[in-house]
């Protein structure tokens, strides 16, 4: 054995430097390897957060309660007096004025609705007793949640996670015991409007609102700027004219959206006086901010479609027209699709220009047309961040929640079109 | 891959006359051609005369114009907005750069192919479908049919392809996309054809196949091709045409430029001491 290291004349040793150049290699790979996973790291912890905060509301606390015949008689068809009744005739010791309160409070303030609505299924003039799983408020509900056990300790001091009184948190306790609370799908976040009470309200008139200004935003942006996209592109001449309109276009794509919905204050409210909070505004606010994206993802799909294409029509004798329709217009219209969903994907998003133009109003009923007084997705997870309940605070992840789940399908739905409509060479 | 020792053409139709030992005629002329990009001369004034159902060749070193006077011819330079054009061009009678040209009429009558081959991607039928479709040739489905069934028996392509017509266009071998661009060039019928390198982009079996082609459509077309292959000038042409750096230095029929050049220039190219 001798302590010479012998050096193949076919390993990297061999050649000076070259060690030092794998090295270098393996140090940018491990870099972008990094980038990728920190990245991949901060969008985990994003949804992981944001799940654990927003999966409550999509749940909801009921509590079967049983109507009596008495309480019945008594209401004579009331359900306000009949759930007051019912709800303090139920709970023990429910008797004295503060602990009457008490127990109007476990009831949610949709539960006299539900009440309303099971009396008015029933036949007239029975007075049978019947039972109802009805909403609890959302004390209650947040209560459930958190776990009933942990929110007193054992020499009865109440957690201050809860603003429930003690007496109140016995009941709740009380009813878990005896199987009379249960857990439900809240299918009302999803379809009721906002409302002051946080456990009816809902996500429902944000998405049709969202909906609504998609619809406006993609017709008129996506027509026009995939038409002004092929003009710029295959008609127009190069010169210094299209040149100063292609910078501008390329400036627009960065003006800041809030810039935009200043615009649309101005010019869609004061000087059309269009309806305001509508989601027809909103929509056209957002057309012009989606425009000029549109039309560069557009007019990158058309330069991609190589050349020799439009020689070999034009070589037939075809128009510049029929050229441009019969052939690069379908090459192209994958890129244009994906280009103008991803920009509506960002259209989605966007909060700023809808406050200009009054979208950030409460409205509590869901819209029912593009004129209607509307409320935004992202709009509606800023009012709800602002609300003081901590019910709320649940709402608001939950909100994101469904905004993320927009976005994801709607990249989806670009890939997927991609895919459908790409060409094979 | 065999090669066929002949490509078979269709003989159901009458031969339109063509006497290939008759006079020829002109077909179209080229007199005092210049051609600028910008400030650039690029062709400096080229006449040349193109012969009716012969098969012209323009030669020539890279750069040297060759391709530049074979897109004056149907007025494909004039989708480049820094060209400008002198001269004169002429189809018959007729001027191809005169005021009352629709360039649609032009390029129908006047076909071209392609140094690469470019098929749409659409179907192999919709490519060869395509002319015909657009100016409107046919009176119905069963007369289109005729027609592509037709140009892809002259490109010598229908036995490869006939029961695949709706597969894509693209996805046949560069040879036979090479003769499905010829076939979609021929279903508009016309008179003069304009073949940029046609083989430059094939290996030399396709590239034999495509010459045989050329050989049989000289009877129906005339045909202009440039090259970078002597050989295939030599194979394939009746008139050759050399160019040099934008001018036209000498022109005449294939076998005397070959054997017995009258410019040194000439003589230097086809022998390989330049180019």
């Amino acid at each position: 054995m001798t302590d010479q290291v012998i050096i193949s004349p076919l390993s990297a040793a061999s050649v000076e430097g070259l060690d030092a150049r794998y090295r270098s290699e393996k140090r940018y790979r491990r870099i972008g390897a990094g980038a990728i996973v920190a990245s991949l790291a901060f969008l985990a912890f994003l949804i992981v957060t944001i799940t654990f905060q927003g999966v409550g509301a999509f749940s909801k606390t009921e509590m079967r309660i049983e109507f009596s015949e008495a309480a019945q008689l008594d209401a004579n068809g009331d359900a306000f007096l009949l759930l007051r009744k019912t709800l303090r005739t139920s709970l023990e010791g429910a008797n004295a004025r503060k602990a009457r309160r008490d127990a109007y409070g476990i009831a949610g303030a949709d539960a006299e609705d539900q009440v309303q609505a099971a009396l008015n299924t029933r036949a007239q003039d029975t007075i049978a007793p019947f039972e109802l799983w009805i909403s609890t408020s959302d004390e209650v509900d947040l209560a459930v949640k958190d776990g009933l056990q942990t929110l007193s300790s054992e020499n009865g001091e109440l957690s201050n996670k809860t603003r429930l009184s003690k007496r109140q948190l016995n009941w709740v306790k009380t009813l878990d015991a005896s199987d009379d609370l249960r857990t439900v799908f809240n299918f009302g976040f999803l379809t009721n409007g906002d409302s002051r009470d946080a456990e009816r309200a809902g996500v429902g008139g944000a998405i049709m609102g969202s909906l609504f200004a998609l619809v406006v935003c993609f017709i008129l942006s996506f027509f026009v700027g995939v038409m002004a996209a092929v003009y710029l592109e295959e008609f127009a001449p190069k010169n210094k004219w299209t040149a100063l309109l292609e910078v501008n276009i390329n400036n627009l794509a960065s003006v800041p959206s809030i810039i935009f919905g200043l615009l649309g204050l101005a010019i869609f409210l004061n000087a059309f006086g269009l309806p305001r909070s509508s989601s027809m505004v909103g929509g056209m606010v957002l057309a012009l901010m989606t425009l000029p994206t549109i039309i560069i993802a557009s007019r990158l799909s058309l330069q991609a479609v190589p050349p020799s294409i439009r020689e070999a029509a034009l070589g037939l004798g075809a128009t510049r027209v029929q050229t441009v329709f019969h052939h690069v217009f379908p090459l192209a219209l994958p890129g244009m699709l994906t280009g103008a969903i991803l920009g509506m994907a960002r259209a989605l998003g966007e909060t700023a220009p809808l406050l200009m133009i009054g979208m950030v109003a409460f409205i509590a009923d869901p819209p029912s047309s593009f004129l209607d007084p509307a409320s935004a997705l992202p709009v509606q997870v800023f009012l709800w961040s602002d609300s003081p309940e901590r019910a709320f605070a649940e709402k608001t992840s939950g909100a994101i929640l469904v905004l993320i789940v927009f976005l994801l399908l709607m990249n989806a739905t670009a890939i997927w079109l991609r895919k459908k409509f790409e060409k094979k060479w | 891959m065999n090669v066929p020792a002949t490509i078979t053409t269709m003989n159901d139709e009458p031969q339109e006359g063509t006497d290939l030992t008759a006079t020829p005629n002109v077909k179209m002329t080229a007199k005092d051609v210049s051609v600028f990009y910008g400030d650039m001369q690029a062709l400096k004034d080229v006449s040349l005369d193109i012969v009716e159902n012969r098969v012209t060749a323009l030669i020539g070193p890279s750069g040297c114009g060759k391709t530049t006077f074979l897109r004056c011819i149907n007025r494909m330079n004039d989708l480049i907005p820094i060209c400008k054009i002198s001269g004169e061009i002429k189809l018959g009678a007729h001027d191809v750069y005169g005021a009352e040209v629709d360039v649609e009429v032009l390029r129908r009558r006047i076909g071209m192919v392609f140094q690469k081959p470019n098929p749409f991607p659409k179907s192999i039928y919709d490519n060869v479908a395509y002319g015909p479709r657009i100016h409107g040739l046919a009176k119905d489905k069963a007369e289109l049919d005729a027609i592509v069934e037709k140009s892809l028996r002259r490109a010598g392509l229908w036995d490869e392809v006939s029961g695949r017509l709706d597969t894509l266009g693209t996805s046949l071998s560069g040879g036979q996309q090479q003769r499905l661009c010829i076939a979609r060039a021929i279903a508009i019928e016309p008179e003069v054809i304009l073949m940029d390198e046609p083989c430059s982009a094939l290996d030399p079996i396709a590239t034999a196949k495509i010459e045989e082609l050329i050989d049989e459509l000289k009877q129906r077309y005339t045909i202009v091709i440039v090259t970078h292959s002597m050989q295939q000038a030599a194979r394939v042409s009746d008139y050759t045409a050399y160019f040099h750096l934008g001018e036209l230095i000498e022109k005449g029929e294939t076998n005397q430029i070959f054997t017995s050049p009258q410019h040194a220039k000439t003589e230097a190219y086809i022998t390989g001491r330049i180019g």
